[in-house]
């Protein structure tokens, strides 16, 4: 009775207030018509799964990609922790493995999608001289190494091995400082608060005019990056077109272009 | 699990180190606001509290990159041998500048509420200016400072972000009780995990059970 009279009043008014709860209105169901595709991907692949999901977008427009970037094992937490995610990608095998034996992902849809290479890096204007890594290690001027925590970092963990195959672990485990992530890793060298580091052969060459590598190192087990579907996904056709779309030749030409090898058979 | 005292010593010394130089720091700037007569005032005091609502990772980031080797404080201090970055005096200086307002404020409203009679019977008595201080205004203002001091302490003991940003995650070294929890939950090791929440949630009571005791009368930490 009342919004009639005023309807009749303030005619303008009453126009001007539907207009404007039909707009908030259309805008929310374009929200919720949009299907959220959450993708939690190993720190290293930050450039180049942003590169992809852009792509991907382009080609699924009613898909919305929601990028989680973190320590592999990080991210397993959260899944294992109920947290939505759709799509695992790991650096490591061992964080899939793990994420298949708490039931986090699919088995069936796990493929390896890509491979990479560990790298020591140190600081541009470093005059760090390396023949071996156990004798450049050990050099007194090289005072904090960065690696990702073996704990949850799989850059991290092929670090450690690599370093105890060589016999250079003790050497470096009183200078580690543990990283979160890869990146962190990183960052520490670029500046400059790191002597040296260990991270992918694709993170170093984010920042080329920070740091320098110092020599590749050869990894116990291949750095292959692993995919898999969460079990329990509300968006599992999403999800299969996403880890598909990685897998496809533009999804591996993006990867590429990072400087990501495709996975060996 | 005896690997649980060695995060919880550091986390004590830190934050004890932080609290001590917070009150050195925080009662003379606190006087000087407290006296200070210009409008400058109000914007050196809220520069002064930003810490408290900034995100530790903005107040790491500001560390980091002024105190970093490649830093104008941190170069500085590089040619004297100094590094702050991955030490635990660098975790001192986050968790001061972290915990820095809460003695301000309290202090600062603590001096403030001296009654300048009493101090203006003190100069008729024939009293310096500095005994005047430290017997009659310090005195009068105590209650306050400590009170701002052991919420300082407790803010202190619980400093993640900016700690580990600057001084980072060195087991042993500058591995807090926060971030060995941190390090705990990431790594899924749910059983060390426990253990550290559980001894850094009895250390906080305590801590809270010793501020109610020594002040009976204080709103901020009791109800009374």
């Amino acid at each position: 009775m009342n919004l009639r009279v005023s309807a009749v009043r303030h005619p303008v008014r009453t126009i001007a207030l539907y207009m404007s709860v039909a707009a908030a209105l259309s805008v929310q169901s374009a929200a919720a018509r949009a299907d959220e595709l959450v993708v939690s991907a190993a720190a290293s692949l930050t450039n180049a799964f942003r590169a992809i999901a852009t792509a991907f977008e382009k080609v699924h427009p009613n898909t919305k990609v929601v990028l989680n970037f973190g320590a592999s094992d990080t991210l397993l937490q959260q899944i294992v922790n109920g947290a939505p995610a759709d799509v695992f990608a790991s650096a490591d095998e061992k964080a899939m493995d793990n994420a298949v034996t708490a039931k986090a992902v699919l088995p069936g849809s796990r493929r390896n999608f890509a491979m990479n290479s560990l790298v020591m890096i140190v600081p541009a204007d470093s005059h760090l001289t390396v023949q071996s890594l156990r004798a450049a290690l050990a050099q007194p001027e090289v005072k904090h190494v960065a690696l990702g925590n073996p704990a949850w970092v799989p850059a991290g963990r092929y670090a450690k091995a690599a370093l105890q195959h060589e016999g250079a672990w003790s050497i470096v485990e009183p200078k580690a400082v543990l990283a979160s992530n890869v990146r962190e890793s990183l960052d520490y060298v670029a500046r400059g608060e790191a002597d040296a580091g260990f991270v992918f052969g694709t993170d170093a060459a984010i920042m080329p005019k920070a740091v320098k590598i110092a020599a590749t190192v050869p990894t116990q087990t291949p750095v292959l990056y692993p995919i898999a579907l969460v079990q329990g996904s509300a968006h599992a056709a999403d999800a299969g077109a996403f880890t598909e779309f990685v897998l496809s030749r533009s999804g591996q030409a993006i990867l590429a272009k990072y400087g990501f090898q495709p996975p060996q058979h | 699990m005896q690997d649980a005292w060695i995060p919880l010593a550091l986390s004590l010394k830190v934050a004890g180190w932080a609290t001590v130089l917070d009150i050195v720091f925080g009662v003379a700037v606190a006087l000087a606001l407290a006296r200070w007569r210009s409008s400058a005032r109000d914007i050196v005091d809220a520069l002064l509290t930003l810490p408290l609502v900034m995100p530790p990772t903005v107040l790491g980031y500001y560390l980091l990159v002024l105190l970093g080797r490649r830093g104008p404080i941190g170069a500085w201090l590089d040619t004297l041998g100094i590094r702050l970055v991955f030490t635990w005096e660098g975790a001192v200086i986050a968790a001061m500048i972290a915990a820095f307002p809460l003695v301000l404020k309290s202090a600062r409203s603590a001096f403030e509420s001296v009654d300048p009679q009493l101090e203006q019977a003190a100069r008729t008595l024939g009293m310096g200016e500095t005994a005047l201080f430290f017997r009659v205004t310090l005195p009068l203002a105590v209650r306050g400072i400590v009170a701002g001091a052991l919420l300082a302490f407790a803010r202190a003991l619980g400093e993640f972000g900016a700690t580990l940003m600057i001084a980072g995650n060195l087991p042993g070294r500058t591995q807090t009780l926060s971030i060995a929890v941190y390090s705990a939950v990431q790594a899924g090791d749910d059983h060390t995990a426990n253990f550290l929440v559980l001894v850094t949630s009895v250390v906080s009571v305590v801590v809270l059970l010793v501020a109610g005791r020594l002040l009976p009368q204080h709103s901020l930490l009791t109800s009374r």
